[in-house]
């Protein structure tokens, strides 16, 4: 699971009113090199929670010095992008979970894939 | 002439595949779109024709389509044009030489090619074809090999192959510009996939879905229904990211039993990343996740500029989703095993689409489109075929955020389709099936009120 698709997953647990964003619990994260495209990321970041990306990279070790707030001009400010699109699309959690802030429940991540399916007494 | 005036004025002639009629206007106009410009026929349009002529458009815009299409063959500058080969000598002539003569100089080289539809000549007719062209000033060179140039006469003998006309019908001059994308279909074949399940969508279809979705470079493209992903190859060739869902944790996984012949087991890396791998465009993808197509993931935002799917119909995947009737008893707090398959229940077809609507009303970005696969039961169609099911290509493109979405080239009003009549096969668990399956012969009928039964 890569952070672009973390950042857009929500906890759909029952009468759960703030189940975003989802907490990482890592047993396994590797970064896997993935060619540099500066217009998908910037046209990816204003669909970003910001705030959520940098505390999920924070979770996994690999925020390195990306900033709390997002920059201006980001389009024009390639080392900023390169620094995106390294969080967004090459850190990948293979082995782990995913835990709902207000119920708990952990959806597990195994061989880099999310199971993010309810059982039958939760829906 | 006038008309010729300027180069823009040119008209540009296509040559189109004669299978797949109904999706070739939405994709020609979808591909327009992306570039910006209309769909502006020439007089005389005739839709099921193999050959359309287009006004208004430059050859970068025709270069552009025809990188994409794959319901186009070629595409022409169009010279001449006529009933009657008097008729295209004249408009050939009439042709603006300084136009011509760039591509015709003594320095050049090229070819003529002879293309007839719907009937087959000879070879010593065609030579002839060619001979009669002699009023054209060409000074260069003929190279059949490799020719800066080539040019074709397509004569057009209807579309009746039981009434060939002696004469063709219509006659065409121009100069080639490009192919078409017809070879993706061959190149993309799920026959040579490394990962394939029993309902993998084909490959010319997955590519006229993702055309008609006006995939680009650079977007972010959702499947909620994935299976093995074909749409996903098809989007990701056009220059899209690409992520999907679905409910069936082995084929997410690339688990349990092969779809290949001579093959009991899928192999260790058959998966839809590895598919996107084998054609070298791995960098597209984004994410596979196991999820309940009807279930809120998705924090609620304008995510994906285009979701493009193929929906189960009941009839060779079954439609589910995660819950159950039944009570039973909860497992052991906090224990959340990662491969637990969860109870599934009918998912009514109705309600696929429905949610499919809403969803795509809340996660396409503004003029988002989504496209999909509606089954349709045409009970005059089944009596001659019993088991070809009809099904519409929708396109529904969100061009009001977060209200009601339009459902663009078919008629149909928003959700108000699926309450229309003719999709009443859509109302309650299986019963699209079962109207499928009425035609049939007593023992598939057995076999359906068999899995009826187990169904629910």
């Amino acid at each position: 699971m890569k952070l672009l698709t973390h950042n857009m997953l929500t906890s759909h647990v029952k009468g759960v009113t703030k189940g975003y964003p989802l907490l990482i619990k890592a047993t396994e994260v590797k970064v896997n090199e993935v060619e540099f495209n500066p217009q998908f990321v910037s046209r990816m970041i204003p669909k970003l929670e910001w705030g959520a990306l940098v505390q999920a990279a924070e979770e996994l070790g690999h925020r390195q010095d990306l900033p709390g707030e997002l920059v201006q001009e980001y389009e024009k400010n390639e080392d900023f992008l390169k620094k995106v699109h390294r969080v967004l699309l090459e850190v990948e959690v293979i082995e782990g979970c995913l835990q709902c802030p207000e119920s708990g429940r952990e959806f597990p991540i195994s061989k880099g894939i999310p199971n993010m399916l309810l059982n039958e007494d939760e829906v | 002439m006038a008309a010729f005036s300027s180069r823009s004025c040119l008209q540009y002639l296509l040559h189109l595949a004669q299978d797949n009629l109904d999706f070739r206007l939405p994709e020609i106009k979808a591909l327009l779109a992306l570039r910006g410009k209309p769909f502006r026929p020439c007089e005389n349009f005739r839709e099921k024709s193999p050959f359309w002529c287009l006004d208004g458009l430059s050859e970068e815009d025709v270069r552009s389509i025809m990188a994409r299409s794959v319901c186009a063959k070629s595409a022409f500058e169009l010279w001449g044009h006529g009933q009657t080969l008097s008729e295209l000598r004249t408009s050939l002539l009439n042709f603006p030489s300084e136009i011509m003569s760039p591509f015709m100089h003594k320095d050049s080289t090229y070819r003529i090619n002879v293309y007839t539809f719907n009937k087959t000549l000879l070879f010593a007719d065609r030579i002839k074809r060619i001979d009669a062209l002699e009023y054209l000033p060409f000074e260069g060179t003929v190279s059949l090999k490799n020719p800066q140039h080539i040019f074709c006469l397509l004569e057009d003998y209807g579309t009746d192959p039981n009434n060939i006309p002696e004469d063709p019908n219509y006659i065409y001059f121009g100069r080639w510009i490009a192919d078409g994308q017809r070879d993706l279909i061959r190149s993309h074949s799920v026959k040579n996939r490394h990962f394939i399940g029993n309902t993998s969508m084909d490959a010319g279809l997955s590519f006229i879905m993702a055309n008609h979705a006006r995939v680009k470079q650079d977007d972010l493209v959702f499947d909620p229904f994935v299976g093995t992903g074909s749409l996903l190859v098809a989007c990701s060739h056009f220059g899209a990211y690409v992520c999907g869902t679905d409910i069936d944790y082995n084929t997410i996984h690339g688990k349990g039993r092969s779809s290949r012949k001579n093959q009991k087991w899928r192999g260790p890396d058959e998966n839809i990343r590895a598919n996107l791998r084998q054609y070298g465009i791995q960098k597209m993808y984004v994410d596979v996740m196991v999820s309940d197509a009807s279930k809120p993931v998705w924090r609620d935002a304008a995510l994906f500029d285009a979701i493009v799917t193929d929906p189960p119909y009941g009839i060779r995947e079954a439609t589910r989703r995660t819950g159950s009737h039944k009570d039973i008893a909860k497992p052991a707090e906090g224990v959340f095993e990662e491969s637990h398959v969860p109870v599934s229940q009918a998912y009514h077809l109705s309600d696929i689409f429905t949610d499919l609507l809403n969803f795509s009303a809340h996660h396409l970005v503004m003029g988002g489109r989504l496209v999909y696969w509606l089954p349709v039961y045409r009970p005059e169609l089944s009596a001659l075929f019993p088991h070809a099911a009809s099904f519409l290509l929708t396109i529904i493109s969100n061009q009001v955020q977060h209200s009601n979405l339009c459902v663009s080239f078919q008629e149909f009003d928003s959700l108000a389709h699926l309450s229309d009549p003719r999709f009443s096969a859509y109302q309650g668990h299986n019963a699209f099936r079962e109207k499928y399956f009425s035609g049939l012969n007593k023992k598939s009928t057995k076999e359906n009120n068999k899995s009826d039964v187990s169904g629910d």
